[in-house]
């Protein structure tokens, strides 16, 4: 079953499930109330504008209730402007609230794990203690067995369990922890299930990645990312040009009360909305970007929040922008390709070497591998019938554990033999130092096997070559469609494997990766990175291991598996709790939603002020120039219906595009342009001719309801 | 009708592609000249300069040229070349033109032939038209080489050497040659004195004899076509492009409409061509090409076909309701009555303050594209536009884009251009991003910046003049006219463009001038300092932006980034180049123009 596949569909229908609960429909309420406070109100520059400009409204209306001075205009026509205004702010507010606390809904969700649990701390002197988990410390050795939860997060550093993870990922199946290799880590509030492991704790409690992922989504430290700073900074001018435009308008229609009056002949001046300073602070409140200022903030908690409904957890919205922006992906083969473990499909023994001499001495040799690999070879050949006790190391040999870096593992036996099994140049290269001559037929061998796309490794003994043994990579179901995926979304897939050139080669063709870097080892895998950094292009990655830890802190995303070492955790700027690599795909995705929804709420908020202009200004100067009633092409009801049809609109658009900001624009991978002409259409055009409709819409209710004269 | 545009723009648009090989290589340095000029400019050399460097450069050349021009000014009456002996101008009159020349605006609160000498006219007027004409384009060269990510934006004398040399001096000598075989005056002398045909036309002297008139010529052909070409639009005579003089015959008037277009037109496909992105500059060409297009058609279609409504009087009688605190209901009812239309022709479109010589569109041709491409020279009275023709010529000021001046429009576009990106690009799902790099905050604050000083200046002295005295009393005509001349006043200034609707008293001329206008102090100030603010800021930032992006690290294009040669790109830009003029304007053009329009006509006065 595919992993990624579940998540996303848990994600929907969570999502659906808890849009609007009412549970956070409350208290996102009261909060929206709170945020008036100037002093948070003004970490929205936009939204304070229409807070200042709504208290100036107030004042004005005190002042002509105490009766100081006598406008032409209703009273009520001001107050209904003045609460419309109010309530602009308060759903801007509720937006915002409303989005953290869904937000913080997800996180307590994941706190719930992190309750206190007994545990058996593992004393220096031998023997266990039971304590409670808030009392472990970093450094910490914990027995965990079948049945117990595990205390905190940590590293197993023996022995191998199959714990339950549904708790933090939601995914059922259980998965396997074991000591060394890159599946060692396990997070506290999960469940042993079989087996007995114990456990170095690393985090203490509270502290833990998911802690400081806790106090980050309840947006207690919430930073702002560059791109949110940038577009603050352009919103805000934008209403300081709106300032401009409006400002002067009083003076011009105090102009044209002056010349009308005389040029009917009147002795007093006459009085238009355009001298009003209520209606001028609605004009001004209609122009500036209020609706993505209202929703800036909820759409990048709700990116954030996506993120976590993927089980993903991210150090920081920024990394999920940058997310949008990749242009290189990264793909280790093993794992992310193919199904990690490979299945050693064929023995090829040389000329003079046994079958079964070669089964045996491989088996040996993989004694010491704790990689799925070593361990397949194992099993392989208990499978193909040699006996268990054949293949037992006597207990006084010396093994040699796999490692990345020399690519071979093996074992030093008492009787002086050294069998080693590995990547074959490094094998070949083992047997010309220690003088040995490779015969020629291994090369043949190697190419062939590597031409079929499979693996193969090389066993030898001392300086003698024994034979291949052929490791097949099954491809993991629907990975080419992904990487086709990954394709139209404008990503260059890079594969990487430790896999010779040949080997790489033929898998990279068989799945369509754009390109790939073969015989990696951890530092030419950090030099490619650098290298297509430095072409500037950004680029992700995934990764488990330790060795993986200074790439993935190079990388522009490095997203780390939970399964992985805390290296990789602590070294890459995402979490992925299902420990699924393909979730780069989803990573990326949600990163280009995010700032899509960002540029479509922006491109129509600017939009939407030209049908705000023709309900406006014709009614600003109907009391002066009452021809200029040629531009209301809505034909509304009558000045004062105008403009507060038009404060209406803009205030109800917010509440009407949460969900929008919430559940993010949708990214369809159709390549950037016809993407941007969709958009352009939908949200730049749509939000031209939408505010007419929706304005003439409000006028006709409210005449309806004889709301206004 | 159509042939004049159509033929401008299709000979324009031939002339500027080779034209823009030929501006890239001299700016690029590929173009050495003769030894000598080679030589010059060695000496001109003081090496390569990042754009602060260069930035201080232009401001410290504009200083200087600031105060040549005022001790220009101030010595007229002493110097020679002065046969008619011009008094010294007004104070503020001096400040204000200095200005205006300094900034390539040409406003001209002073009547060329009235007030200036040959003197002034040869060491003020010509060199400022050279040398302020070659700022906006030795900025733009910058900023294309901070684009480029090159370290040090190049050398500003250099380029203003290069400029001159190679660029303006050859193609004003080739235009002035055609200039004077229309008939353009070139001669030391101050004027011709001639007997009128009709005797005594120009009244008569104490002794009875006819007084014979006194035609103004001077070094005309000198200056006219680094008037057009370098888009100033100070005219020779203060009637401008529509005197006689000045624009001689139908010929003369293509040539000069032409030299306004050719170098703006030029410059976007140098910006392509110079950045290896002639695609780009290509989408960039047809996005201003459709914009002047429009205005061009605006002009035509409500002037030249409709008639002017001055004359065609009210067919039908309106009722109009006011607001009016003292009237019953507060609201006081009047009807504007039928009024018969003049026995007037009016087949041939709005024929007033036009010079027919030309034709009838030549008019209205002529003052969408002098304010498109911000040259200010006109050869019809704007003033007499149709009120809502008139839009047309301001909406060219207002977006100050389309083609814009040299350079300068260039620069306004690309601040437009990158809002657009920066609000719309988003929309692909990436930062956005131009020519590769990713458009960050600073960037942004920067446009922004530049993006604002032009609306603050229009609309904000706007304000303060059409309610105080210092504008109600210097309109020829109160109302909405008024206040249309105002705006326009204020546009040009701010467009550093440097035409005028007429009508304001704006001049107060030579200092013993017996009746000045009574405003005409206010506006030399104000406008003079719209002039100054709004020519540099719009420069300095877009510069200081250019370098933040220019160091940034391109990245490659795939198949996720925007791209910027496409249709798509074009509307996306033209959508916001319209959207945000509208929104900045649409009061003030509904206030102006659109209120004389709909409303009774003659309003008020």
């Amino acid at each position: 079953m595919d992993v990624s596949v579940s998540v996303v569909e848990r994600e929907k229908g969570a999502s659906q499930r808890k849009l609007f609960g009412s549970d956070l429909v409350l208290p996102a309420l009261k909060q929206a109330f709170v945020m008036l406070r100037p002093d948070i109100q003004w970490q929205n520059p936009v939204m304070f504008v229409v807070e200042v400009g709504a208290a100036l409204t107030l004042a004005f209306i005190l002042r002509a209730w105490l009766g100081a001075t006598k406008g032409p205009f209703p009273l009520g026509y001001s107050v209904a402007l003045d609460f419309w205004l109010w309530l602009t702010v308060l759903f801007a507010n509720f937006a915002t609230a409303f989005a953290e606390a869904r937000g913080r809904a997800q996180a307590a969700s994941l706190r719930s794990t992190r309750v206190a649990t007994p545990a058996n701390r593992l004393l220096p002197e031998g023997g266990t203690e039971v304590v409670c988990s808030i009392d472990l410390k970093p450094g910490d050795l914990a027995v965990v067995t079948a049945g117990e939860v595990i205390p905190g997060d940590g590293e197993v550093i023996d022995g191998m369990a199959s714990v339950d993870e549904s708790a933090i990922t939601g995914e059922s199946a259980p998965v396997i922890r074991e000591a060394g290799g890159d599946r060692s880590g396990v997070t506290g509030g999960t469940t042993v299930l079989s087996d007995r492991i114990v456990v170095r704790i690393v985090a203490g409690f509270g502290e833990s990645f998911l802690d400081r992922m806790i106090a980050l989504v309840e947006g207690a430290v919430r930073q702002r990312t560059p791109n949110e700073i940038a577009l603050t900074l352009v919103l805000t001018a934008f209403s300081l040009i709106f300032l401009i435009v409006v400002v002067p308008l009083w003076p011009m229609a105090f102009m044209a009360e002056q010349y009308m009056a005389s040029y009917l002949g009147l002795s007093t001046p006459l009085q238009s909305l355009g001298t009003n300073v209520p209606t001028l602070v609605a004009l001004l409140v209609c122009l500036i970007p209020t609706t993505i200022g209202a929703l800036l903030a909820a759409i990048g908690i709700a990116g954030m929040d996506r993120a976590l409904r993927a089980n993903i957890i991210t150090k920081s919205g920024r990394a999920v922008e940058t997310a949008g922006d990749i242009d290189t992906v990264l793909l280790d083969k093993t794992g992310t390709i193919t199904l990690g473990a490979r299945h050693a499909s064929e023995f090829l023994p040389l000329d003079g070497v046994t079958m079964h001499e070669l089964q045996v001495r491989a088996a040996l040799a993989s004694a010491a591998d704790l990689t799925p690999e070593g361990q397949n070879i194992v099993k392989a050949v208990l499978g193909a019938g040699v006996p268990q006790n054949e293949i037992a190391a006597p207990g006084n040999a010396t093994f040699v554990p796999f490692s990345a870096e020399t690519r071979m593992s093996g074992i030093d036996l008492p009787d002086g033999r050294r069998i080693r099994k590995g990547a074959p140049d490094a094998i070949i290269a083992r047997l010309q130092t220690l003088g040995g001559t490779p015969p020629a037929r291994i090369h043949a061998l190697v190419a062939k096997a590597g031409e079929a796309g499979a693996t193969p490794l090389l066993v030898a003994d001392g300086a003698r070559a024994l034979g291949v043994v052929v490791m097949e990579d099954m491809l993991k179901p629907n990975i080419a469609a992904r990487i086709v995926q990954l394709r139209q979304m404008g990503l260059h897939t890079v594969m990487v494997t430790g896999d010779n050139r040949l080997t790489a080669e033929t898998i990279a063709r068989r799945v369509g990766v754009d390109d790939f870097l073969a015989e990696a080892t951890p530092e030419t895998k950090l030099s490619f990175l650098r290298k297509e950094q430095a072409e500037g292009k950004l680029v992700a990655m995934m990764g488990d291991g330790t060795n993986d830890a200074p790439a993935l802190a190079q990388a522009d995303v490095g997203l780390a598996m939970n399964a992985g070492t805390e290296a990789a955790k602590e070294a890459g700027n995402m979490v992925d709790l299902d420990s699924d690599p393909t979730k780069l795909i989803e990573v990326v995705e949600i990163g280009k939603q995010l700032l899509m929804t960002r540029g479509a709420l922006t491109t129509f908020s600017i939009a939407n002020d030209i049908a705000k202009y023709f309900a406006i200004v014709p009614a600003l100067f109907a009391g002066t120039l009452p021809w200029l009633k040629v531009l209301d092409i809505m034909d509304l009801h009558s000045p004062t219906s105008a403009i507060l049809s038009a404060v209406i609109f803009n205030a109800i658009i917010i509440p009407l595009l949460i969900p929008v900001a919430l559940k993010g624009v949708r990214y369809r991978p159709i390549g950037a342009d016809a993407l941007l002409r969709r958009n352009l259409v939908v949200w730049g055009l749509g939000g031209v001719i939408a505010p007419f409709i929706g304005i003439k819409l409000i006028d006709v209710i409210l005449v309806a309801l004889h709301l206004v004269a | 009708m159509w042939t004049l545009p159509i033929l401008l723009i299709v000979v324009t648009i031939l002339i500027s592609i080779p034209l823009s090989s030929y501006f890239a290589s001299v700016m690029d340095g590929r173009l050495k000249g003769p030894r000598v000029i080679a030589w010059c400019q060695s000496r001109l050399d003081s090496g390569p300069q990042n754009w602060k460097q260069y930035a201080v450069a232009m401001l410290i050349f504009t200083g200087a040229l600031f105060t040549y021009g005022y001790l220009v000014l101030c010595l007229q009456p002493i110097a020679p070349l002065n046969p008619l002996g011009r008094g010294i101008l007004a104070p503020s009159t001096i400040f204000n033109t200095v200005i205006s020349f300094m900034t390539n605006t040409n406003l001209q609160h002073y009547s060329g032939d009235q007030s200036l000498s040959n003197f002034s006219q040869i060491f003020f007027i010509l060199p400022n038209m050279f040398l302020s004409a070659s700022v906006g384009f030795c900025a733009l060269t910058a900023i294309i080489r901070c684009f480029r990510g090159e370290p040090t934006v190049g050398n500003f004398f250099v380029d203003m050497w290069r400029v001159v040399v190679f660029i303006y001096l050859p193609a004003a000598l080739i235009a002035g040659v055609v200039f004077i075989w229309q008939g353009m005056p070139m001669t030391f002398a101050s004027q011709h004195s001639v007997a009128t045909l009709q005797a005594g036309a120009m009244g008569l002297d104490s002794h009875g004899q006819a007084v014979p008139q006194h035609i103004i010529v001077g070094p005309v052909a000198a200056t006219i076509p680094i008037k057009m070409l370098g888009t100033n639009g100070g005219g020779f005579y203060g009637m401008n492009s529509a005197h006689p003089l000045e624009n001689p015959t139908a010929i003369s008037n293509f040539e000069t409409t032409f030299l306004m277009m050719i170098f703006p037109f030029t410059l976007v496909l140098m910006y392509g061509r110079m950045l290896r992105r002639v695609r780009h500059s290509v989408v960039i060409y047809g996005v201003m090409l459709a914009m002047m297009i429009g205005v061009i058609w605006w002009a035509i279609n409500f002037d030249t076909l409709r008639p002017n409504p001055a004359f065609t009087g009210t067919p039908v009688a309106h009722a109009y309701h006011v607001a009016d605190a003292n009237a019953p209901g507060g609201s006081l009812a009047f009807t504007v009555p039928k009024v018969a239309s003049l026995p007037v022709d009016q087949a041939l479109g709005n024929l007033e303050g036009k010079e027919l010589r030309f034709g009838t569109s030549a008019g209205a041709v002529f003052a969408a594209i002098t304010t498109d491409v911000t040259c200010g020279a006109v050869n019809a009275e704007h003033d007499s536009l149709n009120p809502i023709a008139s839009i047309s010529p301001l909406v060219g000021m207002w977006l100050n884009c389309i083609f814009g001046g040299k350079g300068v429009g260039m620069i306004n576009f690309l601040i437009f251009l990158i809002v657009g990106v920066f609000l719309a690009g988003q929309m692909v799902g990436r930062t956005p991003e131009y020519l590769g790099r990713k458009v960050g905050a600073r960037e942004m604050k920067l446009a922004m910046v530049a993006l604002l000083v032009h609306p603050l200046l229009i609309l904000g002295p706007s304000g303060v003049f059409a309610a105080t005295p210092w504008g109600t009393e210097a309109v020829a005509n109160p109302g909405p006219h008024g206040f249309s001349e105002i705006v326009y006043q204020f546009s040009s200034s701010s467009a550093n463009n440097g035409s005028a609707m007429d009508g304001l008293g704006t001049t107060y001329g030579l200092n013993n001038n017996p009746s000045p206008a009574p405003e005409a102090v206010p506006w030399d100030i104000a406008t003079g300092l719209v002039m100054l603010f709004s020519r540099y800021l719009p420069i300095l930032a877009p510069m200081a932006m250019a370098f933040y992006l220019g160091r940034k690290k391109p990245a490659p294009a795939s198949l996720a980034t925007m791209r910027d040669d496409t249709w798509t790109f074009g509307f996306l830009i033209l959508g916001t180049i319209l959207v945000i003029g509208a929104l900045l304007f649409l009061p003030v053009a509904a206030l102006g123009p659109l209120a004389e329009q709909f409303g009774p006509i003659p309003f008020g006065g």
